[in-house]
């Protein structure tokens, strides 16, 4: 059963003659029709985010003509985006990403309004940012926000196009909780934050964004124009790698915090507490506490002076060979609980990974092992990289 | 003997392995073999208590088993369960650790 997010669009939402030779491909559909594209036109999305999934969808929407865009982000568009981030190119580096996403989507579609926030969407600003938009896109990269854009759109009883990416993975869904379930139906509590997957197992395929940021606006687009069967209690379970569909069926639960007839939440909370994570960028720098960790110039100070230390290195191997330091040893966090009895108590080690975080792991099971004399590196090479020796490559 | 369908975030834990292939009669002992084979799996799934964990989701033949009998849901050799992870995307979280819950 087809659904739609708005009511028929007012009188005065007309299309100009350009808009009709610029749209002719839809107006020539039965399903779309010039009816269909004035819902388009009178239509208004918020996409959270515009990075990897964000890029497509407002990329598509523009093209489609959904009238009204907006565009939440906090961040500058960098290099390490372009893999892909398709709103962003090689020119805009450096710039604030939604002036970069606006100024793409206006060049496509020179019709539509594009309110650019630049913000972090947080319980402060959401639901006042959220409050002019029928829908919204939940294209972001971390619980804390996925959690709180669901939340949003079931107090503002708004549909929440959701997507989610790893590696070659993805999800789709719409969650909507006057038609099904929400994402807490789903997902009641974000995973502890140390079985998230971390660097190790972490990137994204380049492509997979956009295949799933595609099927987002597509979604979108159905709700707008009130076509077709939205995946309302449904998730769509998307492997590049296998090139597999699959769609398993959700429910709405009836213990459901936020979205079942006794509801626990009724207003916004505090979401980086609630999921343990910050609903920011990543940390480039990561420890293991004070007590425990060593800088970057602490450890050149070390060198300097010829002080005997042994430097092991967790990452893998494949990183290895993107950038290391000639005094570390490789011993890839996977190997390392197998090599233990290779450790002597009475040397000192200093342990070290891309950021630190997976290397304050390893100071832990080094020490749990007895293995007490060791101190982790904060901030890893990233931060010698950056600080040290500005010749070495950053990933 | 039933087919468990394991996502990309926990091959890590199966060595690489995509399907794997388990004994039992209910889903409960389903993922209890699943755990025996690859023990580092058990973490991820279940809490400290030994309860499942709310963030896995379990889904027999396309269905939620939270919606069915839960870890008592009967399976045969036919079924095909699979895990959906919470998958919030590219973000690289801080792995910081807590020292004082070493003592």
């Amino acid at each position: 059963m087809s659904i739609t997010v708005n009511s028929p669009p007012a009188e005065d939402v007309q299309l100009s003659n350009d808009e009709i030779i610029r749209y002719s491909r839809h107006l020539i559909m039965p399903e779309v029709t010039l009816s269909g594209q004035r819902k388009l036109k009178d239509a208004s999305v918020l996409c959270v985010g515009t990075g990897g999934l964000g890029s497509p969808v407002a990329l598509y929407l523009a093209a489609a003509g959904v009238g009204n865009i907006g565009m939440v982000d906090y961040d500058v568009v960098e290099a390490n985006n372009l893999q892909r981030q398709i709103i962003h190119g090689t020119s805009t580096i450096g710039q604030l990403k939604v002036e970069s996403a606006k100024n793409r989507l206006l060049d496509i579609n020179p019709h539509i309004n594009i309110a650019a926030h630049n913000n972090l969407f947080t319980s402060k600003n959401a639901l006042k940012l959220a409050e002019p938009y029928d829908l919204i896109i939940d294209g972001t990269d971390n619980f804390p926000t996925r959690y709180l854009v669901n939340d949003v759109c079931v107090l503002q009883n708004k549909p929440n196009v959701y997507g989610s990416i790893f590696r070659f993975e993805g999800q789709v869904s719409v969650f909507w909780a006057e038609h099904g379930p929400c994402y807490r139906c789903l997902f009641p509590e974000p995973p502890p934050p140390g079985l998230v997957p971390s660097c190790a197992e972490g990137g994204v395929l380049g492509i997979l964004p956009g295949t799933i940021g595609t099927m987002q606006a597509t979604e979108a687009i159905k709700l707008i124009v009130g076509i077709g069967e939205p995946l309302i209690g449904k998730l769509l379970l998307y492997d590049a790698l296998a090139m597999s569909v699959d769609i398993v069926r959700l429910k709405k639960s009836p213990d459901c915090v936020i979205c079942s007839s006794q509801p626990t939440i009724t207003e916004l909370i505090d979401y980086e507490q609630f999921c343990g994570m910050p609903l920011h960028d990543q940390t480039d720098e990561e420890g293991a506490g004070e007590e425990w960790d060593i800088t970057v110039s602490q450890l050149k100070d070390k060198f300097d002076a010829g002080d005997k230390i042994r430097l092991i290195d967790v990452r893998e191997d494949f990183e290895w060979d993107i950038v290391n330091l000639p005094q570390a040893e490789l011993i890839p966090m996977g190997d390392l609980p197998g090599r233990l009895s290779e450790f002597n108590t009475a040397d000192e080690h200093i342990i070290m990974c891309r950021t630190g975080g997976r290397s304050a792991q390893m100071l832990q099971l080094l020490v749990s092992a007895g293995i007490t004399k060791v101190k982790n590196l904060k901030g890893g090479i990233r931060a010698w990289a950056t600080e040290i020796d500005t010749q070495l490559p950053i990933y | 003997m039933a087919n468990i369908q394991i996502p990309t975030p926990l091959r890590t834990f199966t060595n690489g392995e995509t399907d794997i292939t388990v004994k039992g009669n209910t889903v409960g002992e389903a993922l209890h073999d699943l755990t025996t084979q690859h023990a580092a799996l058990k973490q991820h799934l279940y809490n400290e208590e030994g309860k499942l964990r709310t963030c896995v989701n379990l889904f027999l033949d396309g269905d939620d088993v939270r919606h069915l009998k839960g870890e008592n849901t009967a399976i045969n050799a036919e079924s095909s369960l699979r895990i959906v992870p919470s998958v919030a995307g590219g973000l690289i979280y801080s792995h910081t650790v807590n020292m004082s819950k070493m003592q």
